[in-house]
């Protein structure tokens, strides 16, 4: 079978303006949710008042001009997928060649509701005609291809939370199937805004702990109380190892499959039996052409709520019995908050990290164990053998489940 | 209130540099906004929208695409304020 490998890496994220940054925060267990310090977090009294914002703002990396013509969302997925482009040494094939799957969880939704408030305050003669092209849910791929001129396809994958690991699943077909030469994957968000706190807050899927933000995302936990917001963007160049070495590119590690499912049991709810997520998991394995025995590390959804850690512990008992209590568990969300449409992607970069380096991710704030969770979780950085197969979990309001399995080279 | 040619030359050039990044020393009498300046419809309409607010006047739709270039637009800005 085709062998699919990483060869390049960017991000931007609440940890650090680029991969090594990020990475090397992640592993010195920094936290990067902080208090937010804009004026409507107490004009509208948000029972949220933190969230992960990138450490380091587009407008210091990108020219004004687009960011202007830019929602932040699909801004932070271009510095990431120029940071990855170059990391990958700009592959050189026929731009018709490389395709772009990107994810997004919501899209452009701080122009929107700007625009919706020009709108309101001084009429429809004030909204600016490029509201629509900042504001679709495709802006980020297409800012991708048109940025990097990239002209094989620029795709968007939506499924909420589950988005970006549904992307690189994607990759791995795109380039399966002969489509393409090499694919540009990842996912991003930005939509730290009054409106979804409050949104998210209403649905009690927040961390309210505003006395202490960076303790407040505490995946396993026994005093977890919900996810915090994050924002940033991640990106992967995948090509096919034979096309990497032809090259001569270095390689990260390998995608060696994917997989996705639907639960069909509730809008937001994990099926409590994780039936939908164990069969994600079990699938991606297949395709990855390994079993549950050979899995050797886990970095997992884990996004510090009540009940949908509980349901991925489930799950990934179903698949591995008893044996998932030997397998360390990295919850990187409870350092970088949940990126929603981009947290996937972001993982997956630890994921390829942690296998190429050898060395599982850290867990923050896990001071009391919740026993209804027996997992073997990383608390600090661990060294790992050297043939790793390894699974990043994602999961979305909708249903969605997406996992991937990522091997050394 | 009204302005002099200047001043609204000057208000245009702002905000055609914070629009497309042109440098506001380029954006003079005599210039076109799409052969000269390489400006694109939608960046225009982005100007004007943002003019009418600057310069408190009205630009209609049709009278939009005759503005072609810097002397139409100050032109049109400084008898619609007067």
């Amino acid at each position: 079978m085709t062998t699919i490998v990483v060869t390049g890496i960017g991000a931007t994220s609440c940890l650090g303006g680029n991969a090594r940054d990020t990475w090397e925060a992640l592993l010195r267990r920094e936290s990067g949710i902080r208090l937010l310090t804009e004026e409507w977090v107490e004009t509208h009294e948000l029972p949220v008042k933190f969230a992960g914002r990138v450490k380091v703002p587009a407008s210091e990396v990108l020219e004004r001009i687009e960011i202007k013509r830019l929602d932040p969302s699909a801004q932070l997925a271009v510095i990431a997928a120029r940071e990855a482009w170059a990391d990958a040494g700009a592959p050189t094939d026929p731009k018709e060649r490389v395709l772009v799957d990107f994810a997004t969880g919501i899209g452009g939704l701080n122009t929107l509701l700007d625009a919706w408030d020009v709108l309101k305050e001084k009429g429809p003669r004030r909204v600016l005609p490029m509201t629509i092209p900042m504001l679709m849910p495709n802006a980020a791929a297409a800012a991708i291809s048109m940025d990097l001129q990239t002209r094989g396809g620029a795709r968007t994958c939506v499924s909420a939370c589950a988005s970006g690991t549904e992307s690189i699943s994607n990759a791995v077909d795109h380039l399966r199937a002969g489509i393409a030469d090499v694919v540009i994957c990842g996912g991003t968000e930005s939509v730290i805004h009054p409106l979804p706190i409050a949104a998210f807050a209403a649905m009690h899927a927040l961390s309210t702990r505003n006395d202490d933000p960076a303790r407040a995302s505490r995946p396993y936990d026994k005093d977890r109380d919900g996810f915090v917001l994050g924002e940033g963007a991640a990106v992967l160049i995948l090509e096919t190892k034979e096309h990497a070495e032809a090259r001569g590119a270095k390689i990260y590690a390998e995608i060696a499959g994917g997989s996705v499912s639907s639960d069909a049991h509730h809008i937001t709810a994990p099926d409590p039996e994780g039936n939908g997520a164990a069969r994600a998991v079990l699938d991606a394995l297949t395709d990855a052409g390994v079993t549950p025995a050979d899995v050797n590390y886990i970095n997992a959804h884990a996004t510090s709520t009540p009940v949908g850690d509980i349901a991925e512990y489930t799950a990934l008992h179903k698949v591995f019995g008893d044996r998932i209590k030997e397998i360390p568990v990295s919850a990187t969300k409870s350092a970088t908050g949940h990126l929603l449409g981009g947290t996937g992607a972001l993982e997956a970069m630890f994921t390829v990290l942690s296998v190429h380096e050898k060395i599982a991710a850290p867990t923050l704030n896990l001071d009391n164990q919740d026993e209804a969770i027996p997992l073997d979780v990383v608390i600090e950085p661990r060294p790992l053998p050297d043939s790793i197969v390894a699974i990043s979990n994602s999961f979305g309001f909708g249903g969605h489940n997406a996992v991937i399995v990522v091997k050394s080279i | 209130m009204a302005q002099s040619k200047d001043e609204v030359l000057a208000g245009l050039a702002a905000l055609v540099n914070d629009e497309t990044g042109v440098p506001v020393e380029s954006v003079v009498f005599g210039k076109s906004f799409a052969d000269d300046l390489d400006i694109d419809s939608i960046s225009m309409m982005t100007i004007v929208v943002n003019a009418e607010e600057q310069f408190d006047v009205k630009i209609p739709d049709d009278k939009v695409s005759e503005l072609k270039t810097v002397d139409d637009a100050v032109n049109y800005i400084v008898s619609a304020q007067s």
